[in-house]
This record gives C-alpha cells, sequence and structure tokens, in this order.
C-alpha cells in the first residue's frame, strides 16, 4: 500500500452505536469534499465507509474510525483506518466473497467496500480485533 | 430516533426520504410503511430517494424488503429520483436491487402506479383468466 | 545554503537601503528578458511585490523560503509563475525575472569590495532557491492546464443529444478508454436526469474495437439507467465487435440492441406508442 504524506492530522470517529455511522458517514463527506474528490468518488467513498463503519460495530462490536487526507506527490486522497478489538476475521478469503455473510447481511460489506475505493488492506486474525484501511485517490 | 414521515396522496402512499438515515431509522420506516398500507388500503407507494446521497447494502436491502413486503399487500412499489452517482456505485457494489421497480423522478414513478393499476383494470373488464387480479376485485 | 543572521541583515539593509535602484534596475533587466511581451508598468508591479515580500521575509529572520517569515514571499512566487504560465511564457522566460535580481546585486556589492564576493555566492545561492521555486510552481501550472485541456476535450468528444421526447442519444465516436467510458457514463446518467428521459440509446457506430473492460463500462452504464428507473439500448454493433463480444463470452443479457440508430429509435418510439395506446403491461410476472 503506497503511503504518502499525511495532510493534516487523522480526524476519528468513534464507532459505539447506529447514530455514529451516520456520522462516520457524515464526516468522511466533509473531508472527501474538501480534498476535491469527484461526486462519484465522493458517493463512491462515503457508501465503503458506511459498509465498513457497519461491520466495525456489527462485527468488531465497536471500534473507531480515522479519517486523513493524504498525498502521495501526484494526487490526493483520503484515507479511513477503520479498528476494532472485536472477535477478528478467520477465514479472510471467504469473508471478501460476494454474498458470504454471518450477520444476516447481504454479505457485499467487505467485497462490495473493496471495490469502491482504491487501496484496500486488512490486517486481522482470530482474537486479534480487525484494522482496515481503506485509500481512494482523486482522479 | 428520527422518523421518515409517510404521507398519502391519493391512491398513493408517498415517502420522500430526507434525511440520512441510520439503520434503525430505515427498520422503522420498513414498519411503518406496512402499516399504513394496510391502514389505507392504497395500492401504489412511491420511494422518493432524491435528496440521498449514498445508498449502501443496507438501505438497498431496506429497498427491496419493502417492495417485496408491498407486493405480498397487493401494492406496487417505486424507488424514484437514484442520482447518477449513486446508480454508478450501487452498480459496483454489486447491489442490483433485483425485483425493485425503479423511475427517474416523482412523476414518472405515478405513470407507472397508474399504467400498473389500468393494467389490472383491463385484465378484469377484459374477462381474461388472471390470477393476480381477481383475488382482489 | 540559508543565509546566516549576518548576511540576512546585510541582504535586507541592501535591498531597503537602495529600494528605489533595486526595483528599476530588476524592472529593466526582466523587461529586457522578456522582449516587451509584457508591459514595463506591469513588470515593475511585480518586481515591487517581490522586493517587498523579500524585505517583509528579511525583517521577519529569514528569507529561506521553508521558513515561515517567507510566506509572503512564497506566496508572491507562485502568484508570478502562475500568472507566466497562463500567459503562454516559457518556463526560462518566468525564471529569469526573478535570477535578474542577481546582476543587480552584483552591481550594488562591488562597491563595497570586502565582503563583497563572500556575499555575493551567499545571496545568489538565495536567488537560485527563488527560481528553482518558481519553476516547480511554473510546472505545476502547466500541468494543471494540460489536465483542465484534456478533460475538456473528454466532454467535447461525448455528446450527448436529445433526440426525441424522453429519447436521448449519446453517439461514441473513437477509442473508449476507462476514463473516457467513465465521462460517458456520467454524463449520459446525468441527462436522463435533466431531461427526465426514460429511453437512451448508446450509438457504438464510431468505435474501431470492443474490449472487455470496455464493454464491461458499457454493460454497468446500462444497469446503472435501470436503477434509475431508465431503459438504454445499444446500437451501430459493427460485425466484428458482433464477434469480439461473442468471442470474450461478454454476455449481454436482456438488453435491447439494434443494428443501427434509427432502427433503435424506431424501437423506442414503438415501445412509447404502445404505452400510451394501449397501457403496456408492465408489472413482473
Amino acid at each position: 500500500m503506497t503511503a504518502g504524506i499525511d495532510l493534516g492530522h487523522p480526524q476519528a470517529q468513534a464507532i459505539q452505536s447506529d447514530e455514529d455511522v451516520v456520522r462516520v458517514r457524515q464526516l468522511v463527506r466533509t473531508v472527501a469534499v474538501a480534498a476535491r474528490l469527484s461526486l462519484v468518488d465522493q458517493t463512491k467513498l462515503v457508501t465503503a465507509a458506511s459498509e465498513l463503519a457497519r461491520n466495525t460495530l456489527v462485527y468488531g462490536g465497536g471500534g473507531v474510525a480515522e479519517v486523513t487526507t493524504v498525498d502521495n506527490g501526484r494526487r490526493r486522497g483520503i484515507r479511513i483506518v477503520f479498528a476494532d478489538d472485536g472477535p477478528g476475521i478467520v477465514d479472510l478469503d471467504l469473508a471478501l466473497t460476494d454474498g458470504y455473510t454471518t450477520g444476516g447481511g447481504l454479505g457485499l460489506g467487505l467485497s462490495g467496500a473493496r471495490r469502491l475505493v482504491d487501496e484496500f488492506d486488512i490486517v486481522t486474525g482470530s482474537g486479534q480485533g480487525t484494522r482496515i484501511t481503506v485509500i481512494k485517490w482523486s482522479r | 430516533m428520527e422518523r421518515v414521515p409517510v404521507l398519502k396522496i391519493g391512491d398513493i402512499l408517498l415517502v420522500s426520504i430526507q434525511v440520512d438515515m441510520s439503520d434503525q431509522t430505515a427498520v422503522q420506516l420498513q414498519e411503518d410503511l406496512a402499516e399504513r398500507i394496510v391502514a389505507t388500503g392504497c395500492h401504489g407507494v412511491i420511494i422518493d430517494i432524491t435528496a440521498l446521497d449514498i445508498v449502501d447494502s443496507f438501505v438497498g436491502r431496506m429497498l427491496s424488503t419493502i417492495a417485496s413486503i408491498s407486493r405480498v399487500l397487493d401494492a406496487e412499489t417505486v424507488v424514484v429520483g437514484m442520482r447518477p452517482a449513486v446508480a454508478i456505485t450501487l452498480v459496483e457494489l454489486g447491489l442490483s436491487l433485483n425485483g425493485i421497480r425503479t423511475a427517474l423522478n416523482v412523476e414518472r414513478g405515478m405513470e407507472l402506479i397508474a399504467a400498473a393499476q389500468a393494467d389490472d383494470y383491463d385484465y378484469s373488464a377484459e374477462d381474461e383468466p388472471d390470477d393476480e387480479t381477481t383475488a382482489t376485485r | 545554503m540559508a543565509l546566516s543572521a549576518e548576511e540576512n541583515g546585510r541582504l535586507t539593509g541592501l535591498l531597503s537601503e537602495h529600494a528605489e535602484r533595486v526595483v528599476q534596475r530588476w524592472t529593466e533587466v526582466a523587461t529586457a528578458s522578456l522582449r516587451g511581451r509584457l508591459s514595463q508598468a506591469e513588470l515593475r508591479r511585480q518586481v515591487q511585490d517581490l522586493h517587498r515580500s523579500m524585505v517583509e521575509a528579511g525583517r521577519g529572520g529569514s528569507f529561506d523560503l521553508e521558513s515561515e517569515s517567507a510566506g509572503e514571499l512564497r506566496a508572491v512566487l507562485a502568484e508570478l509563475s502562475r500568472g507566466r504560465a497562463r500567459q503562454g511564457f516559457t518556463a526560462t522566460e518566468t525564471a529569469v525575472s526573478v535570477y535578474g535580481l542577481k546582476d543587480v546585486l552584483l552591481e550594488l556589492l562591488e562597491s563595497d569590495a570586502d565582503t563583497a564576493l563572500r556575499d555575493y555566492v551567499a545571496f545568489s545561492s538565495l536567488v537560485d532557491q527563488m527560481g528553482l521555486f518558481t519553476f516547480e510552481s511554473f510546472v505545476r501550472t502547466r500541468e494543471g492546464l494540460i489536465a483542465d485541456q484534456a478533460e475538456q476535450l473528454l466532454e467535447l468528444s461525448t455528446p450527448v443529444v436529445k433526440i426525441w421526447e424522453g429519447v436521448v442519444a449519446v453517439p461514441l465516436v473513437g477509442t473508449l478508454d476507462s476514463a473516457r467510458a467513465q465521462v460517458v457514463m456520467e454524463r449520459l446518467l446525468q441527462t436522463l436526469v435533466d431531461t427526465s428521459s426514460p429511453y437512451a440509446i448508446i450509438d457504438i457506430t464510431g468505435v474501431p474495437a470492443v474490449d472487455t473492460q470496455v464493454a464491461q463500462h458499457i454493460l454497468k452504464t446500462v444497469v446503472a439507467a435501470r436503477l434509475m428507473g431508465a431503459d438504454c439500448i445499444i446500437s451501430g454493433i459493427r460485425p466484428q465487435i458482433a464477434q469480439t463480444i461473442v468471442a470474450l463470452g461478454i454476455e449481454f443479457g436482456d438488453i435491447a440492441t439494434k443494428a443501427s440508430l434509427a432502427d433503435a429509435l424506431r424501437h423506442v418510439l414503438r415501445l412509447t406508442g404502445a404505452e400510451t395506446a394501449r397501457r403496456q403491461p408492465r408489472r413482473e410476472s
């Protein structure tokens, strides 16, 4: 995952309730607008953030989202880190398969979110919590 | 918790979602609508999502469920006003909203429902064998 | 390469003491290199700005462009470069306006031979730094201009036209790469909303080749349009393209395809006509 240089400090939003998922969406949108992402890219990023924030709440038992504007020298982008101390994901390949779900959803959260962003990195394991990092670059 | 209002206009229930819904609000709307369809006997439901800047898998599933529930209750659901960016994102997300009928705006949505009801009427008037309509009229 | 406190003081002194002469000579040097393509009055104003922000930076403690006191100087340099880039000057012509200060400083220092050489070397490395900064700003502005033009070109090459009440068409001409396909998709969908048209015809007569990616983009557009409540018809599929589509195993599914734009329009009109004449059954089975 290309790191890029951080522009400014990350803005954090705790994810402990339904309303917090809405707050994550609003925070991501504000930052995406400020970073001049195109309307479609904003929409994709906010949608991905919504899926991942809900996962953090439902499967991770709550956690935190950190939103940072980054610059890789050529383009500006937004990096969002979703971290929780939940049970972690045991079979990552299976979890990233379209349609697979353990929570009664559509099973599009992880796999769908991955398609909506430019970079997607996940660190997890049984009992280790989950840390998902995504980046969307401006076109 | 915020609640999305359900308006009755003639034979149609109109839901215009104006807020960034939490999951709970979405579930509440689903329940409210089912109750209102039965209480009012309306045969059409229009859900206007012009104001929604995203539709994620949760809201997508809610829309599908509302469509299925209303079908069981003999009402036609049309989702109207989806923004281009939202549609593009949904395609990328892999959500096809199967079984949901859509229209560009409220006006087109009302035409669609009127057409569907005219069909029902036509069929029963022409006395064609039509299981779907004979049960209710 | 930062100036020592002592050199800093001397340069600030030099600049403010001989303010009028510095601005005058600097303007002359810069004018000569631009060969009259910029009026002397305008150049003089720019040089005055530069001079003033330099003195400000010097009084603030440091000329170093990275430092806080040079904020105004950075802004003036960036503004100068942006202006030149937009007016079509070359990078050299832009940088010379800054390098002109070297000549002026040399003239000023000759009178005081003692520390002259050491100071001159120190001062000119500062001017070099300023020059490089201008150069970078210049290139960035140019790149921005190129990107804007590329975007304009994209928009020009993908007209979305309303051809009938409720029917829009996109005649695609030329190679369809990912970036362009995306622009087409967004514009088409937006036009559907703006004109409240439930039908779109995508005509690919002018597209020389279709690969998997392009086909995917077209398919996604059709699905997105359906989500919004509009139907797409694809027309103008040439024999070779039909063969590629089949060979690549791309599934067009239930998407309507027609041989020509005219056929597609006829198809749509029949659909809409049927709808008004006899409310066509629309309830899915």
